[in-house]
């Protein structure tokens, strides 16, 4: 239960901002951040808990934002059905590309690179292919009712997301606490040591790989839905595979709150840099860079381990030493 | 001899031009220890892998309980009972040793506590109960080997491949061994161990295979390997055994 308390509290604060502000800008400054959050959990499950660093998640953000957003507009399939369903085909996206590259043995950098190429094919498909609108991009009918999972406020925009974000929150200490995360964890720690004990290592990363694209082609059928409008540089463009492990990575890549936490520190030096300096093109990549070598260099286990050295020194502080082995 | 746990039979390993092992054939028999000895590089831990499902053999077959289990991925052979120790301890350093081990017993407890439990069981029984709440990246070298040996127990296997568990060990470390692995057979779990430290491999092994240039040259009781002439050219150069004995006489003249 103790490790629930922490996501509860967050998502209770965060599920009041409404109630205190109903600010289109605030508003607007969480959706993009929780988005990112969401899409960055997905991320944190397989290269966070997984050790597998995908550069590519944009192939499963695009695949969930398409599905959704074609299913609706050339095949008048209801919004919340084509989500799901968006859902599911980059889950199996996921799978596919995970299938793929884990059969063949492809590890680290390798495998960052493969999966970086399938979303940059991916990429190339649909800004030619008929059916996704080519380089035009597809735009989702203003439709302003729920049924059409289309809303006049952000509010319950607001809310929907942050109750995905709260799922995939709940999700990780549970994955961590079953056999699956047990062995993905062992998996990601030595391979060769997990096999020799009875994991199926490939079949445990496929599975992880299908999971983590879940949770982000649901980022993806969110953002068809918010802005009513893709294409295949937004849907499937590297941008979104940055967002996708820097904010894991600022946050602490591998633990519950690391994707949140840095997503709201990583969109908060975003738009302050905007403040700043206007709205010069590509500044704010030039900021997420200098952060992540920062990160890197100086906090390796991100914000998230930097705050549990910080509890660990407050709790060990004008204690004996004897009094603080006994703690 | 009662029919073997384990037996291979013409196993070879070839990569590319260099025959690691050419032919190797031998057998376990269940329950009791079975010591895999030779100089270095004549194979051994090449043998293990091909046996353990992480090298698939050139040539030749591995029947274990009367299978043939060649070529199997490492999951399925460990899941069938075939546990396996890696000559450099591979903790999962991140984790805590409870953590480590509770990996392997999750293979026959799917449940978490279940396996935290087990995990509990095997580390009193390898004697490692006090540092269980411990990172495995804090141990020293016998913790180490003792966590190597223990994951391996933890999956309950029936047959446990031990690479150098002895290896750096000092001279305490190892008389704390010995018994360990003995009571591990004493429990019934046939091993099969590479090993260096001859004093051990004495003491503990009733059969001894001995590899050399990946090929089976001898086999027999420990003390009877130990006097053969193509053994100790094995590890001295040929010639080593006539030259020792040589010296023996002039020694006594």
């Amino acid at each position: 239960m103790k490790a629930y308390l922490p996501i509860a509290a967050v998502v209770a604060l965060l599920a009041a901002v409404p109630l205190v502000t109903s600010s289109n800008v605030v508003l607007n400054f969480l959706v993009v951040a929780l988005l990112t959050a969401l899409v960055g959990q997905g991320w944190n499950l397989l290269g966070g808990y997984g050790g597998q660093y995908s550069f590519g998640h944009a192939a499963f953000f695009g695949t969930g934002a398409y599905v959704t957003a074609v299913l609706q507009v050339r095949y008048g399939v209801n919004a919340w059905i084509a989500f799901a369903a968006g859902i599911v085909a980059g889950a199996a996206v996921g799978a596919a590309i995970g299938a793929l590259a884990f059969r063949a043995g492809l590890r680290g950098s390798y495998f960052a690179l493969v999966t970086l190429a399938f979303a940059e094919v991916l990429r190339i498909l649909a800004s030619v292919a008929p059916v996704t609108g080519a380089g035009v991009g597809t735009l989702i009918r203003l439709d302003l009712r729920w049924q059409a999972f289309q809303f006049q406020s952000r509010v319950p925009f607001y809310l929907i997301l942050l109750a995905l974000v709260a799922l995939s929150l709940v999700l990780m200490p549970a994955i961590a606490r079953s056999r699956f995360g047990a062995w993905l964890v062992a998996v990601r720690e030595n391979e060769d040591a997990a096999r020799a004990l009875g994991v199926d290592a490939t079949a445990i990363k496929i599975a992880a790989m299908t999971l983590s694209a879940a949770i982000t082609a649901a980022g993806g059928g969110f953002y068809a839905q918010y802005y009513l409008f893709i294409d295949a540089g937004i849907a499937y463009g590297p941008w979104i595979s940055i967002e996708a492990l820097l904010a894991p990575i600022v946050g602490g890549a591998g633990t519950v709150l690391g994707p949140l936490l840095g997503a709201l520190v990583v969109k908060t030096l975003g738009e302050a840099t905007k403040l700043v300096a206007g709205d010069a093109p590509g500044l704010d990549l030039v900021i997420y860079g200098g952060v992540l070598i920062l990160v890197v260099a100086f906090a390796p286990r991100g914000i998230a381990g930097l705050a549990t050295d910080a509890g660990r020194w407050w709790a060990r502080r004008g204690k004996t030493p004897a009094e603080a082995g006994h703690a | 001899m009662p029919d073997p746990l384990l037996a291979v039979e013409g196993v070879s390993m070839r990569f590319g031009g260099l025959l690691a092992v050419d032919q190797a054939s031998f057998a376990a028999a269940p329950g009791r220890i079975t010591a895999l000895i030779g100089p270095n590089g004549a194979g051994k831990t090449t043998l293990f892998a091909a046996i353990s499902g992480f090298l698939r053999p050139t040539a030749g077959r591995v029947v274990f309980d009367g299978a043939d289990v060649t070529g199997l991925p490492p999951h399925r052979l460990a899941r069938r009972g075939i546990a396996r120790t890696f000559q450099i301890a591979q903790p999962f350093a991140g984790l805590t040793v409870r953590e480590n081990i509770a990996v392997g017993a999750h293979v026959r407890h799917p449940a978490r506590t279940a396996a935290l439990a087990a995990a509990d069981g095997v580390a009193q029984a390898v004697g490692l109960a006090r540092d269980i709440d411990k990172p495995a990246a804090a141990l020293t070298v016998a913790g180490r080997k003792r966590l190597e040996l223990a994951r391996a127990l933890a999956i309950e296997p029936r047959l446990l491949l031990l690479d150098e568990v002895l290896a750096g060990l000092n001279p305490s470390e190892i008389r704390e061994m010995v018994p360990v692995v003995r009571s591990i057979a004493a429990r019934g779990v046939t091993i099969v161990m590479i090993e260096h430290v001859m004093q051990a491999v004495m003491s503990l092994a009733e059969l001894c295979y001995v590899l050399a240039e990946g090929r089976i040259i001898a086999q027999g009781a420990p003390q009877a390997i130990a006097r053969e002439p193509r053994v100790i050219e094995a590890y001295l150069g040929r010639g080593a055994a006539q030259r020792m004995t040589g010296e023996g006489a002039d020694a006594g003249a």
